[in-house]
């Protein structure tokens, strides 16, 4: 799907240790524009490390983290809490770094289909609202690169499938690079054009299709359950109990690959 | 009205003026245990200034800046939880500055007077002393006040984003020293921290946006300085004490009517 192979983003051989705990082993990581790459992993298998890694907050032991120069990065932290003490509407915690004049705002929230909460406190938000302020946030200054840390937490199902195709579309409007953290991989698979399998190292990446059946792939994962509610000509819900698909219908609907 | 009342009087209303924008980062920041220990150091400060012969004011600012750089320099380590280092720190500088009091033989100071305030014997030095600091740290505090917000939001978010992280936490760590000295003759290092939050959290029922409450948060300074000021007159009142008194009334109030008229509005 990535036509246009402008790099953005490329992590080399990146080894971090915590506290004599190894928590990246090795690790290469390139992101080109229009292209969705995912982490996925475990817990603890270092994905938000590597992510930390590649944004500046961390400092790798050892490999090179090279952003081309020019690369804006908008980026969705994992949580967000603010303390009920601070009054703070949408529109001012999306102009908290940078003025943007109101119609900026306005445009930007309906993108990311928030427009309607302009004017409330954080505080009040839902899960998914807040999810989605966040991402009109890391997207306000139109960014090459979008990094994404778990984008659906604390969102429903049927909220995180919306938010999946909201960020498809993001990808594909403005032809930004995504790097996205997620630990249900089965709901981002359809969208994603590379897939990295964390576990410290890179178990495997590549094609969803072709990790999916990589052995490193299903000893870290197994199998079963395979979740499928979600890929992309599905207008209604699916059974969100796990039950199992199978395999030749996995990622039928699919445009990909 | 006698000059050592207005002398007071503009010595508090300085010192509310700049605790009350400060004292809502204080509040949103969760800072009050850090306030409390630069406080506690200042003593210290008021002792170094004794013994190395200059004034009280340098030596507590001195004092102050030099236990917020080292404070900023241990949390970076991590190893011990913040409020543990905090615990340590300000009992031992209290401690220690007790005993660099009480050691100095020839020096007759009172010691009730640095910890609970002392302002109605404010001089026209001290006045200059805290507007001067005040006007300053005001300026610098407008000065930072958006990347300062931003690190109180999300600090990792507005790092990604450009903010200089590290320096607007130490400028913010200075503010507080600096606050912290001159605030000291108002109502003594005991009772500084409640200043910054006691008017910041009252304004916290009004305010629709950080500028509001900050600007709340010097007005309620101001009208417990100077009620405070009163009860302490009229019924012959410790000042000090009296100014904090004013304040927590002030917020109880605040916030019992906020209460209502949640009730009344259906809202919580």
């Amino acid at each position: 799907m990535a036509n246009n192979r402008e790099l953005l983003l490329e992590c080399r051989g990146i080894s971090l240790s915590l506290q004599g705990r190894l928590i990246l082993d090795n690790v290469d990581l390139s992101v080109h524009r229009g292209e969705i790459v995912t982490l996925i992993g475990p817990n603890g298998a270092g994905k938000s490390t590597l992510v930390r890694v590649a944004l500046g907050l961390m400092k790798a032991n050892q490999g090179s983290v090279n952003l081309i120069a020019g690369t804006h990065i908008g980026y969705m932290p994992q949580r967000l809490t603010i303390d009920p003490v601070l009054p703070l509407t949408v529109q001012r915690f999306l102009t908290l770094a940078r003025h943007y004049p109101k119609n900026k705002l306005i445009e930007t929230l309906s993108e990311t289909g928030a427009a309607h909460l302009l004017d409330s406190p954080m505080q009040t938000l839902s899960g998914g609202e807040t999810q989605r302020v966040l991402l009109a946030r890391a997207m306000i200054h139109n960014p090459d690169l979008l990094i994404l840390d778990e984008p659906v937490q604390g969102v429903d199902v049927n909220g995180q499938e919306e938010l999946y195709r909201l960020i498809s579309n993001i990808r594909k409007r403005h032809h930004c690079g995504i790097l996205m953290i997620s630990h249900d991989l089965h709901m981002v698979m359809s969208a994603t054009d590379q897939v990295l399998c964390l576990n410290r190292h890179v178990c495997c990446s590549g094609h969803p299709d072709s990790v999916r059946v990589d052995p490193n792939y299903v000893a870290l994962f197994g199998r079963t359950p395979v979740l499928m509610p979600y890929s992309h000509h599905h207008d209604h819900s699916h059974d969100v109990h796990g039950d199992v698909v199978a395999d030749k219908d996995k990622h039928k609907g699919c445009n990909h690959g | 009205m006698d000059d050592f009342l207005l002398r007071a009087l503009f010595a508090g209303l300085g010192v509310a003026l700049i605790a009350g924008p400060l004292g809502s980062f204080v509040v949103w920041r969760r800072m009050a245990y850090f306030g409390d220990t630069l406080a506690h150091a200042a003593l210290l400060g008021v002792a170094l200034g004794f013994l190395l012969e200059f004034s009280a004011n340098l030596g507590v600012i001195i004092v102050c800046v030099a236990l917020a750089l080292i404070l900023v320099a241990l949390q970076q380590q991590r190893r011990l939880a913040s409020d543990t280092l905090l615990g340590i720190l300000s009992h031992t500088t209290l401690s220690l500055g007790l005993i660099a009091i009480a050691s100095m033989e020839t020096l007759r100071i009172d010691l009730m007077s640095y910890l609970f305030g002392d302002i109605l014997t404010v001089t026209t030095i001290d006045l200059y002393w805290i507007w001067g600091c005040g006007a300053v740290a005001l300026a610098v505090l407008i000065t930072i006040w958006r990347p300062l917000l931003a690190i109180t939001v999300h600090e990792e978010l507005a790092q990604v984003e450009g903010v200089p992280v590290a320096r607007t936490r130490l400028m913010l760590m200075l503010l507080m020293a600096l606050v912290i000295a001159v605030a000291m003759k108002v109502v003594g290092i005991l009772l500084i921290t409640s200043l910054l939050i006691i008017p910041a959290a009252t304004a916290r029922t009004f305010a629709r946006s950080p500028e509001q409450m900050a600007i709340l948060a010097a007005m309620v300074g101001c009208i417990a300085v100077s009620s405070g000021l009163g009860a302490s007159l009229k019924w012959d009142l410790p000042a000090g004490p009296a100014i904090v008194v004013s304040a927590a009334i002030l917020f109880f109030v605040s916030h019992l009517w906020w209460n209502r008229r949640a009730k009344a509005t259906g809202a919580v």
